[in-house]
């Protein structure tokens, strides 16, 4: 299995990410060299196996739609980066 | 009272309530031992003058049946704690401010703890030596330019030098025990759901575990004690008894059967770590446990399963830092290019990766082929667990393939870099608690761990085990304070 720049340029797209050719070509390579270590797992029949989602073998439990907190709006809003007094601030998105 | 700091935590708490130490005075020692220690790089924030505020208030009203009277505390910058930043190590929280506290650091300050600082870690909790941390390198008090381990590197060495009297590290492959064994110190990972993580940074949801790091088993036992929680906010919290586990705590384990899994004497393991462990099974049967050889078939197959699992979740949880909401902003010329260079300027190149990985084994048409073959392997090392269970109590492994080793040695190698966490990841992606405790030495008179792994829910077991283990290897760590001027 080989991971290319075209899939490290699309991966970087989805995660959100900005690569230049040169990061581009240092992931690869690492990414190659995790690959090949993960693609031991392909030694193992599992098509009879459940998988493990969660480890904690509870239900979760119900509780009563109340709210608890009171209005946290000053508190959210405090550490946004950008000065602003009731909302979020980011670039213009509709022209 | 100059030895102030080499008490240990149950010393050091039994001084106060019994009025022979102050919270002033304590708090005043580790404050300046840590302020003559900045060369180790221990502290990514410091909150002294608060510390000293507290423990005179402390003092002037001293509830002294609470379980940690007064006593300074410093804890891993991955615990949220209101108005003092917390950063995850990372670029991209270098500005945040939780208006919250997390609940493990909750209970702790209402059994009297005071907070000191925040403890430096790799960025996000990715790393096994410290090195990923935006805030840099952290360096072992066990020798010069040696990592501590990670990703609680700074908590291992903070006490491990005396800076604090014990802290809490947090476990998502061995990010506690690890360090731990890398510094001659005890650090328990406690079963999951055992302690709360609402308020800790994520990485990885289904094994991230908070636990306490100490200089022995005893402060270990205390301090897990106040941590451990039943906590609503944390729907993976689990509601199980939980033994007082100081009080309980017990040399006596005789007739306890510890497993030995042979899949564990890995390709290449040094002679010393293969003696180490020798000597760690003649100590146990030494304490009257008997020794039973047991198999965990899948055990070389949980580092892939483990780099599948937790960048996968790692690159779901960490979706959040965008730099809209809180934390560091590039600008840029439109919204997904603000989101592209704020996530490429913030995060350091380990997460980077990481998420990549993550991303790529979500991605359409390879999740079946990745993380979806993980989850099933994962199932099999469960499995393999529960299988042992049925024949011993505990199960006795080294806690690392090595010593530690020096600054820059790893860093050009992801995957030997991962290859530290051989025997601590298994137990994460069962969910089960482990212990290093320090058993020995290496030739260049390094410390070396062994890990007791237990049942879930059995962290008094497995903390009898250590104890007992303890007293039987008088373990003594070689800290010439070669960094004091």
């Amino acid at each position: 299995m080989s991971i290319d720049l075209k899939t490290i340029k699309h991966i970087s797209k989805l995660s959100r990410i900005s690569v230049d050719e040169k990061k581009a070509e240092k992931l690869a390579g690492d990414l190659n060299s995790i690959f090949d270590f993960i693609e031991k797992l392909n030694e193992l029949k599992t098509d009879n196996v459940e998988p493990l989602t969660s480890v904690a073998e509870t239900t979760l439990k119900l509780r009563s739609d109340e709210v608890k907190s009171k209005n946290l709006r000053d508190q959210v809003i405090k550490n946004s980066p950008k000065e602003n007094e009731d909302y979020f601030v980011v670039p213009k998105v509709i022209e | 009272m100059s030895d102030i700091t080499k008490q240990s935590l149950s010393e050091l708490a039994e001084n106060i309530k019994s009025k022979k130490l102050s919270s002033s005075e304590v708090t005043k020692a580790f404050v300046e031992r840590s302020e003559k220690s900045k060369e180790l790089n221990t502290y990514i924030t410091e909150d002294y003058a608060n510390a000293l505020n507290k423990s005179k208030k402390f003092d002037e009203k001293p509830n002294l049946d609470l379980k940690l009277p007064g006593i300074p505390i410093a804890v891993k910058d991955l615990f949220c704690t209101r108005d003092l930043r917390t950063t995850a190590g990372s670029k991209i929280l270098n500005n945040f401010v939780p208006t919250y506290e997390s609940t493990v650091t909750q209970n702790i300050w209402n059994e009297g703890a005071i907070l000191m600082g925040k403890l430096n870690c790799d960025e996000f909790a990715m790393g096994s030596s410290n090195e990923t941390s935006f805030f840099g390198n952290v360096q072992n008090p066990i020798d010069k330019n040696l990592v501590p381990g990670g990703s609680s590197g700074g908590s291992s060495s903070a006490v491990a030098a005396q800076l604090t009297p014990i802290t809490i590290g947090t476990d998502t492959g061995g990010s506690i025990r690890q360090p731990a064994s890398f510094t001659g110190t005890v650090g328990l990972k406690p079963t999951y759901g055992s302690c709360s993580r609402y308020g800790i940074v994520a990485f990885a949801s289904s094994l991230d575990q908070a636990g306490p790091m100490a200089q022995n088993v005893k402060d270990c036992a205390l301090l897990q004690e106040v941590i451990s929680t039943y906590d609503e906010k944390d729907s993976t919290s689990i509601d199980f008894k939980r033994n007082e586990y100081s009080k309980e705590l017990t040399k006596d384990i005789k007739g306890k059967k510890i497993g030995i899994p042979k899949e564990y004497r890995v390709d290449g393991m040094p002679k010393e770590i293969e003696d180490l462990w020798k000597k760690g099974i003649e100590y146990a049967k030494d304490c009257g446990a008997e020794i039973i050889d047991i198999s965990l078939p899948h055990t070389n197959y949980a580092l892939p399963t483990y780099y599948i699992v937790a960048p996968a979740e790692a690159s779901s949880n960490l979706a959040r830092y965008d730099g809209v909401k809180y934390g560091f902003r590039a600008e840029g010329e439109n919204l997904i290019d603000m989101y592209e260079k704020t996530r490429s300027e913030g995060f350091g190149a380990e997460v980077q990766r990481r998420i990549m990985i993550g991303t790529y084994v979500l991605s359409s048409g390879y999740y079946d082929a990745y993380y979806l073959k993980a989850q099933k392997v994962r199932k099999l090392i469960k499995n393999d667990f529960d299988e042992a269970y049925k024949k011993v109590d505990a199960i006795l492994t080294p806690s690392t393939p090595s010593s530690a080793f020096k600054i820059g040695e790893k860093t050009n190698d992801p995957v030997s870099m991962y290859l530290n966490d051989i025997f601590t990841v298994p137990v994460n992606l069962a969910g089960l608690p482990g212990i290093s405790i320090p058993a020995g030495h290496d030739a260049k008179g390094y410390p070396l761990g062994l890990q007791i792994i237990g049942k879930a829910f059995d962290e008094q077991n497995i903390l009898n085990i250590a104890y007992a283990m303890e007293e039987k290897i008088n373990f003594k760590n070689n800290i010439t304070d070669w960094w004091i001027k």
